[in-house]
């Protein structure tokens, strides 16, 4: 069978690997990699030392208990809404709109956890996270709708959500929700009972980040391992096929949309009640969008989200840090991101080309010795 | 080289990745002024023959001879700068732009002004005319019927200043008096010393246009062979390379009960047209109806309907006597309705998906394949291995993701998994369109089961061999209705053809 | 005469808050006509409005600004159109990513060569060049001809770019690469190419829209200073059902809102300002709801061309 080859050796050898491992290890840590040395180069150009630099971000993840709960803070939100993102992504629902939807969830969860008291903490707490999924799942569910039953495109609605739900929030704290001594546009704090506990004083880790863990795991095994996950899979490869195959298209869409939007307005209420403990307008410095690319990153696997949310929660973290101490503009992180995303597109479509052809080829050869 | 020689094919080869040798060192010849049939089976190679011709695809080795002049054809701008042009079995043209927009596309160069349309659509009309067509211009491609959208095809290409037309099954989607008219206007051409090369799998059409024909098979020219010396049953024997039959062994059959009955059926489509009209029929169990009919008469959107996929206007689908006429596609699939659809890469399968969860499509939600609620991920593998055993689906592994099989493979997921999950009602749409011949009887042979088993069959094919061969009786639909039914047997297929072409058959 | 000056004042700036959603819209339109989606022209409009900016800042001179914005621009463009044409990776995702590294590598930049030395200053901008005669037009003469040469390049822009897509062998061959591209292949023309050019078009025309942004509507460049306005222009080219006619009036109509919103903010209203800075979206979002259902959208938009064979 001469067949011609045509992809380099390179990704013959990554295809040695289980696809899983491919998608959510192997890949992306070379995409990353990549995209250090590109920006290791950016940062020689512009006058400094890339290896202080990252040895300076490898110590802000790294370097102390303290930094690392930090790191895993920032994380929490991240795996969060990049595991809701990835389920809509899924779903073939191009959802944009996790900004949004995480503010619409932070909103309701502090309404709730400054007005709700006298419930035991447990109570409490899963009242701020329900009010939390419900304002997410709800700004998710707008667009969703519209999507299926006036088939207005998710990419830009969802953006506009974005920027209404960040301007209503604006308004919300300088107005209806501002706190009593009318100072500061932020709200009041929430009551004792809906803080969440710290798992590790003196850091300032909760058990946000346990929660945001066991959902992603929750939501990768709905998604793998339910007829419903497997309905929301197949509406997003194939429309037609799902109908055909006597499941709800616009159900599952929508369906899509409300976890989707659910694990972003969590993602809110955990910002709030276990950081924060109030709102205000810049609550978030772009989770949402950030977790577009945990998503990417992950190949759209829940599972993967965990991984991918503390490496881009580590890099925002670190950055941070270095910005602090070495004077580097922390924004640097999203050239690193945006780096590390289009290598892994890159990267993925490749291996799968040359995988493909592998399948086929065995495939064809069977099919030829039949004859 | 003779001169009255036009085309020389010399020795073409080709291979494509993955290994399928679809052209070993063909050759043949095209005169002036002549048509020249290619006659083969699905996969014979024809195609990507004329596709290298065309420049769309690159020989690994062989000649091109044009007009006593070795040429190499590296794209289709080439090829219609040496006056090669082309008529896709697809159609090349843009819905949403004019006749004469599609014609004149890329003729002048990018950045040149189109003023003058009206002076174009002119020279185009009186173009058409002068090689025995009549066309519009200035109309919109999408207010065409199909038949006009080939005229406009192969003025487009005679048009550029081609000389010799290559035509990739014209005639699939014509009716018969569409087909009259096309070869009418081929031979026009050939006599205005056009050369015509027309790939085909009828051999009625051979014997009806051709001049020359040359028989491929494997990849490989069988013969080239002037009209006058082969017979239809020479030409079937060429292409097959045994003696066929094209009778399946069926036994007689005592029908049961009506499993299935369609009363008054309407669907009205976009614009107010009539997709359906007052359709009615009726499918018994242990009964394969044929529907017969050019593509494109609504036999597709009446599969749609009996499948729940597509909501009728109006009327009756009664399901064991029970109405289902605006239930959901899931509530068609829980009476037992299977449905083979037509185009298995746009609904049917996920080609992406494990061939192991095509298997389960349908199902996914079924007790058998959930533990607790969750996907019960070894029985989805067990079943699916059982599957594939039992209907010889060729595959590495039930893992391998479906759309990397052979289009025989898919069609046999699809027809095994709709075959076992023991439909009272299956629908068959073009159930082995561009199938091979092995997977092609393979396949006739799990429906016949069916009808020994009891099922009800429809089976809707544009394939008139393969709905006589299978159906105890037949049902003809043209323009959206039924014009006729008839018993099974070769002696009516005079009088399906007319009713294919729309011509009602004189009262009995 | 009070109200014609208001209302003189607000078509002025609803003129210059058009332009650049019309540049990036334009050229958007270009490119989704040949079957490519960008959502990354937020990323354009700011790499466009951080070259300009740079270049002003340290030559002086604004036209060499927007020769270095188109340049820049370009250059993403073609990592773009590699991506989504040659690699054919999901257009979506292009986008989204080309938002990431255009907010990262403006931001990046400007922090190091300008906000950290607190060298940050406004430059020279585009000045009004007032059209002798025509402005004296009551109304639309200031409106119209009183502007600066970025707007004026939209009058000429807009009606050539529907003679380029409706009365040109090019805009032929464009409009149906985006519908059948197949069709075009088979004619012997390279989809590849036509995409690559309508891309790359749409590229250079969303950065003069940010240059604009920088050096004529503002004079500095501010991190994320487009705030949406790429998304607009996307929401644009759907709302205006791909003719560059009414892409331009639907630009004009978003226009509008900002430029209402300027007028309202520096009048006396009480109206909450928040109210006023989601206008444009919330316009924005009823349009798309508005405009559902009669799309001339192309068919093969958004879908990467693979090539029978070989």
């Amino acid at each position: 069978m001469p067949a011609k080859k045509r992809n380099s050796s390179f990704f013959t050898f990554i295809n040695l690997f289980p696809q899983i491992l491919q998608q959510t290890l192997i890949l992306p840590a070379l995409a990353l990699v990549l995209a250090l040395l590109i920006s290791a180069v950016l940062l020689m150009i512009t006058g400094y030392d890339p290896l202080t630099s990252y040895s300076s971000m490898w110590e802000g993840v790294f370097g102390s208990v303290r930094v690392f709960t930090e790191v895993l803070l920032k994380s929490t939100p991240l795996i969060l809404v990049g595991t809701g993102i990835a389920v809509a992504f899924r779903c073939g629902v191009w959802n944009i709109g996790g900004e949004g939807q995480f503010y619409a969830g932070a909103v309701l969860a502090t309404w709730v956890g400054v007005h709700l008291s006298g419930l035991p903490p447990v109570l409490t707490i899963a009242a701020v996270f329900a009010a939390g999924v419900l304002g997410g799942g709800f700004w998710a569910v707008i667009p969703g709708w519209l999507k299926v039953k006036l088939k207005v495109n998710e990419v830009v609605s969802t953006i506009m959500l974005n920027y209404i739900m960040i301007g209503l929030t604006s308004f919300l704290v300088t107005g209806p929700m501002q706190e009593a001594k009318k100072l500061f546009p932020q709200t009041d704090e929430i009551v004792q009972a809906a803080r969440l506990p710290n798992i590790l004083p003196p850091t300032r880790l909760n058990i946000g980040f346990l929660v945001a863990v066991v959902t992603a795991i929750i939501i990768a095994i709905i998604l793998f391992r339910t007829p419903l996950g497997y309905a929301i899979r197949t509406v997003g490869q194939n429309p037609e096929t799902a109908r055909y195959a006597g499941m709800k298209v616009n159900q599952s869409i929508i369906i899509a949309m409300l976890l989707s939007g659910g694990a972003a307005g969590l993602a809110g209420a955990i910002e709030v009640s276990g950081l924060t403990w109030r709102m205000f307008a810049t609550i978030s410095p772009g989770y949402g969008f950030d977790g577009i690319a945990v998503a990417l990153l992950a190949s759209n696997n829940p599972l993967g989200t965990i991984l991918s949310g503390f490496l881009f929660g580590a890099l925002r973290a670190s950055s941070e840090l270095m910005q602090m101490n070495a004077k580097i503009p922390s924004v640097l992180f999203k050239v690193i991101q945006g780096l590390t995303i289009a290598f892994v597109i890159a990267f993925s479509l490749l291996s799968r080309k040359t995988a493909d052809e592998r399948e086929a080829e065995k495939s064809e050869a069977l099919t030829a010795s039949e004859i | 080289m003779e001169m009255d020689k036009r085309l020389q094919l010399i020795n073409i080869s080709k291979t494509f990745p993955g290994g399928v040798q679809a052209n070993k060192d063909v050759s043949l010849d095209v005169k002036r002024g002549e048509i020249h049939c290619l006659l083969g089976e699905n996969g014979a190679g024809k195609s990507t023959l004329m596709s290298i011709l065309y420049g769309e695809y690159h020989p690994d080795s062989g000649e091109i001879w044009l007009n006593g002049e070795k040429i190499s054809i590296p794209t289709p701008k080439i090829a219609i700068e040496h006056g090669v042009g082309m008529v896709h079995q697809h159609f090349m043209l843009v819905p949403t732009l004019s006749v004469a927009e599609n014609i004149i596309m890329g003729m002048k160069p990018l950045a040149s002004f189109l003023w003058d349309m009206k002076e174009i659509e002119k020279d185009i009309a009186r173009f058409a005319v002068e090689r025995g067509m009549k066309i519009n211009p200035s109309a919109l491609i999408s207010s065409l019927s199909v038949g006009e959208q080939q005229r406009v095809e192969i003025i487009k290409a005679l048009y550029r200043g081609v000389d010799l037309l290559i035509l990739d099954e014209p005639t699939a989607v014509l009716t018969p008096q569409e087909t009259h008219d096309l070869f009418e206007t081929l031979h026009k051409l050939a006599e205005q010393d056009f050369s015509i090369i027309l790939i085909t799998h009828k051999m009625n059409e051979v014997m009806e246009v051709a001049d020359r024909v040359s028989v491929l098979r494997d990849g490989r020219v069988i013969g080239t062979l002037p009209i006058a010396n082969v017979t239809p049953a020479i030409l079937a024997r060429m292409m097959v390379g045994r003696d066929v039959s094209f009778n399946l062994e069926k036994s007689e059959r005592a029908y049961g009960e009506p499993v299935l009955r369609v009363q008054a059926l309407n669907l009205i489509g976009d614009k107010n047209r009539q997709i359906l009209k007052d359709i009615a029929l009726e499918v018994c169990s242990g009964e394969i109806v044929g529907i017969a009919g050019v593509d494109g008469n609504g036999q597709n959107q009446l599969a749609l309907c009996i499948t729940g996929l597509m909501k009728p206007t109006s009327g009756h689908i009664l399901f064991d006597r029970k109405e289902m006429a605006g239930k959901s596609p899931l509530e068609f699939l829980k009476t037992g309705v299977g449905h083979i659809p037509e185009d298995r890469h746009a609904m049917g399968l996920v080609m992406e998906d494990s061939v192991a969860d095509n298997f389960m499509l349908q199902r996914y939600n079924d007790k058998f394949f959930k533990k607790l609620g969750f996907l019960n991920m070894t029985a989805i593998m067990e079943y699916a291995k059982k599957l594939v055993k039992f209907f010889d689906v060729r595959t590495n592994s039930v893992k391998t993701a479906a759309g990397n099989l052979s289009g025989g493979n898919q069609q046999k997921i699809i027809v095994g998994r709709e075959i076992d999950r023991n439909p009272k009602l299956l629908v068959a749409v073009q159930p082995t369109r561009g199938l091979d011949i092995g997977a092609t009887e393979y396949i006739h042979k799990q429906l016949l089961q069916q009808r020994e088993k009891g099922a009800a069959l429809l089976l809707i094919s544009t394939e008139l061999e393969e709905i006589l061969a299978l159906s105890d009786r037949i049902l003809v639909m043209f323009g959206g209705r039924i014009v006729g039914e008839t018993s099974a047997g070769r002696a009516n297929v005079d009088k399906i053809g007319l009713l294919m072409a729309g011509m009602q058959a004189e009262k009995e | 005469m009070d109200f014609i000056f208001s209302l003189q004042l607000l078509l002025q700036a609803t003129l210059r808050m058009a332009t650049p959603l019309v540049l990036a819209g334009i050229g958007e339109t270009f490119s989704e006509r040949a079957g490519v989606i960008n959502i990354g022209l937020e990323g354009y409009m700011l790499i466009g409005a951080f070259a300009a900016y740079t270049t002003v800042f340290y030559t002086d001179n604004l036209f060499l600004a927007i020769l270095a914005a188109v340049l820049v621009t370009v250059l993403f463009g073609i990592a773009f159109a590699y991506f989504t044409i040659t690699v054919k990776a999901n257009q979506i995702i292009a986008g989204a990513v080309l938002n990431i590294i255009g907010l990262g590598i403006s931001g990046y930049l400007y922090r190091i060569l300008f906000a950290q030395t607190l060298k940050a200053s406004a430059v020279r901008t585009f000045q009004q060049i007032p059209i002798p005669l025509l402005k004296d037009i009551p109304l639309l003469g200031p409106t119209l001809f009183d502007q600066n040469i970025l707007v004026y390049s939209t009058y000429l822009l807009v009606p050539l770019a529907a003679i380029i897509l409706y009365k040109t062998s090019l805009g032929l061959v464009l409009r149906a690469t985006g519908e059948h591209p197949h069709a075009v292949e088979s004619l012997g023309i390279r989809v590849i190419h036509i995409r690559y050019g309508a891309v790359i078009f749409a590229a250079m025309l969303a950065g003069i829209g940010g240059a604009y942004l920088s050096i004529a509507y503002a004079n500095q460049f501010v991190e994320n200073m487009t705030a949406g306005r790429g998304f607009i222009a996307l929401a644009m080219v759907a709302f205006g059902q791909w003719n560059p006619i009414y892409v331009w009036l639907a630009g004009l109509l978003f226009g509008s809102t900002f430029g209402l919103q300027l007028r309202l903010q520096a009048g006396q209203t009480a109206i909450p300002y928040q109210f006023l800075q989601i206008l444009p979206y919330v316009v924005t979002f009823i349009a798309l709801i508005i405009s559902h259902g009669r799309s001339m959208q192309p068919k093969a938009m958004g879908i990467p061309f693979e090539k029978e064979g070989n």
